[in-house]
């Protein structure tokens, strides 16, 4: 059984690095699912079952199943990875990963001297933890219910396509757009979409200047 | 019942925060970054686990739940406003977030 736990526990350190240093974001994603599987797998030999069984379901499916559409959405192309490698310079990661293995230094050295040695390996069930989590945490789930829900709330705010001004328009605003051009190119597709004219690009690029200002 | 070592589930909760920390620094691309803060997410998530499975109770994985939700709540609104700010800037630099005050 340790040895079950070692091994995945090694699948799950070597494909997070993998994630952290890849420059294509999709292959990346790919080495992300598989170190929430891995995680998985030391969460079912811990005797964590329902655990296990939440992170395949909700992180390496729901999750990153939104990580991938928006992957797709976003379509970044060969010059996307070449920008990455280009930001991954040596002299940019080694400061930060060095502060980082002195603090995980740290870490294990206080852990070294503890002994949290797990005698016997008791499975908690989804029966227990359904129990606790209605009774002395009710008000934590329905804590979590009002985050999940103003998450969703926020998603669909941030994500319309066109926000709605605040302010009346300025007069050389009102003569660059006028008002019937506001909604007419304004898809969800956005510029990535082919085809379109290259004036209707500019004005896109224009409007879209003129959003974020 | 067998048993397993607890220092190393903690230790290995600690190198994939560790390496979540570092992706969060290194990384200029904003969906990397996102990634690593959920790999963060799930080893804080391991730690309380692995916590539950010290003491055979309950408490751990019903945190973990927690940390479940909210690393869902996190991921759509983070989700929502890279897709905004790609739309806005046409990149995903975390740098061109300095021009959003101008």
């Amino acid at each position: 059984m340790n040895t079950l736990l070692y091994i995945s526990g090694f699948v799950a350190v070597i494909s997070t690095l993998m994630v952290i240093t890849r420059t294509n974001a999709v292959h990346a994603l790919l080495y992300l699912i598989v170190s929430l599987l891995s995680v998985s797998l030391v969460f079912f030999l811990l005797g964590a079952p329902f655990a296990a069984a939440l992170e395949v379901i909700v992180y390496a499916g729901a999750i990153m199943v939104l990580f991938v559409f928006v992957i797709m959405m976003l379509n970044a192309g060969a010059d996307a990875a070449r920008q990455e490698r280009q930001w991954l310079s040596p002299a940019g990661w080694i400061g930060p990963a060095c502060l980082s293995a002195v603090l995980l230094g740290e870490l294990a050295y206080a852990l070294a001297g503890s002994s949290a040695k797990i005698i016997g390996v008791g499975m908690v069930g989804p029966k227990q933890v359904g129990i606790s989590l209605f009774g002395p945490y009710l008000i934590g789930v329905e804590l979590a219910s009002i985050l999940l829900l103003s998450g969703l709330i926020g998603a669909y705010h941030l994500g319309r396509p066109q926000p709605p001004t605040p302010l009346p328009l300025q007069g050389e605003d009102r003569v660059l757009f006028p008002l019937g051009e506001e909604t007419m190119f304004d898809s969800p597709l956005g510029r990535g979409r082919g085809g379109l004219p290259t004036v209707t690009e500019e004005i896109q690029e224009n409007k879209n200047k003129r959003n974020c200002s | 019942m067998n048993s397993v070592s607890g220092e190393f589930c903690l230790l290995l909760a600690g190198v994939l925060f560790a390496l979540g920390l570092t992706g969060v620094l290194i990384r200029r691309n904003i969906i990397f970054i996102l990634m690593s803060v959920e790999i963060m997410l799930n080893a804080a998530g391991l730690a309380f686990v692995v916590a539950a499975a010290r003491w055979h109770e309950p408490d751990g994985q019903v945190m973990f739940i927690f940390i479940l939700a909210m690393a869902a709540a996190e991921v759509s609104v983070g989700l929502a406003l890279v897709l905004r700010f790609f739309r806005c800037f046409g990149t995903l630099d975390a740098d061109a977030a300095g021009r959003m005050r101008d």
